[in-house]
């Protein structure tokens, strides 16, 4: 439970304030995609969606998880797993788009 | 290990090994592998979301906006409570942490409260997968509804199994692991919602 004294000075820790400011900046970015989902934006409407996911998921990666602060090793393990993904997709969908 | 136990051990011998950072490179190791569990499922259903974009808008019109907003802010308020529990851990103020803690867990039992009426309102309509009523439907609709009930209930399984750690760590307080995990219960959410509740 408690920090241990010898790697202590390394950590960052976040303020109550801050995060309670990614907490509205989430709840604010929630009461957007809502209300741009009831207005029709025809294909726009999935990209803004997924753009306000985008955005709400790295203010939850980067301040709630931490990565923001932490050693950059996990920055890297979290780059090549989301390029795994992101080739995962291209590939499936190059192929199901170009099938016969 | 115990706080008391760890304090002890500290005393005698004044240096204790401890691989903080090994034990959290662990934790992301798995949750990549949760990260590929559900990314499989979110490209399966985009994949068939491009095959019947149409049947997909009509079938998710079924789902309650309004449930799906409220659980949205429930999971968003119970990530923040865990992370300022982590907070207040850091600053030595364990009795807030606890406190955080326990309305982290308050709010997770609330999202399931939620799932139920939710669920429970679809099974009325008979809407469950293998349902009469659901294999009547044209192809893309059945499988928006498979896709749902199988993405958010594993995402369901999910809240629970963070409650369960969230509980554990209240009686033995090793809270940042949990507290990634329990983060990473909110990440799927924010992709869920918007592509299940939100297609208008």
């Amino acid at each position: 439970m408690e920090y241990e004294k010898h790697s202590e000075h390394k950590h960052h820790h976040v303020g109550y304030g801050t995060l309670i400011l990614v907490w509205v900046a989430l709840i604010a970015l929630t009461s957007i995609t809502v209300t741009v989902a009831g207005i029709s934006l025809g294909v726009y409407t999935l990209f803004v969606a997924l753009v306000i996911a985008a955005i709400k998921s790295s203010l939850v990666i980067n301040i709630f998880m931490h990565i923001k602060f932490d050693e950059p090793i996990f920055k890297v393990f979290l780059l090549v797993s989301g390029f795994t993904l992101m080739i995962i997709f291209l590939l499936t969908f190059f192929d199901f788009i170009y099938r016969g | 290990m115990s706080q008391n136990s760890h304090a002890a051990a500290a005393e005698t011998h004044g240096h204790v090994h401890r691989d903080d950072i090994g034990s959290k490179m662990g934790m992301w190791l798995f949750l990549f592998t949760e990260l590929l569990l559900f990314g499989g499922m979110f490209l399966i259903y985009a994949v068939y979301r491009y095959q019947y974009p149409d049947q997909f808008h009509i079938a998710a019109m079924e789902l309650n906006t309004g449930v799906g907003t409220l659980n949205t802010i429930i999971l968003l308020t119970s990530s923040l409570t865990v992370a300022l529990s982590i907070a207040a851990l850091q600053r030595k103020n364990k009795f807030l942490s606890i406190v955080l803690l326990v309305i982290t867990i308050v709010l997770a039992f609330a999202f399931m409260v939620n799932k139920y009426f939710e669920w429970g309102a679809k099974f009325e309509h008979g809407i469950y997968p293998g349902s009469e009523e659901l294999l009547n439907k044209p192809n893309g609709e059945i499988l928006f509804f498979g896709l749902y009930f199988v993405m958010t209930g594993l995402h369901g399984l999910h809240v629970v199994i963070g409650i369960i750690f969230l509980s554990i760590i209240l009686a033995f307080i090793k809270l940042e692991n949990s507290g990634l995990y329990w983060h990473l219960v909110d990440l799927i959410w924010i992709f869920l919602f918007p592509l299940f509740y939100l297609i208008q």
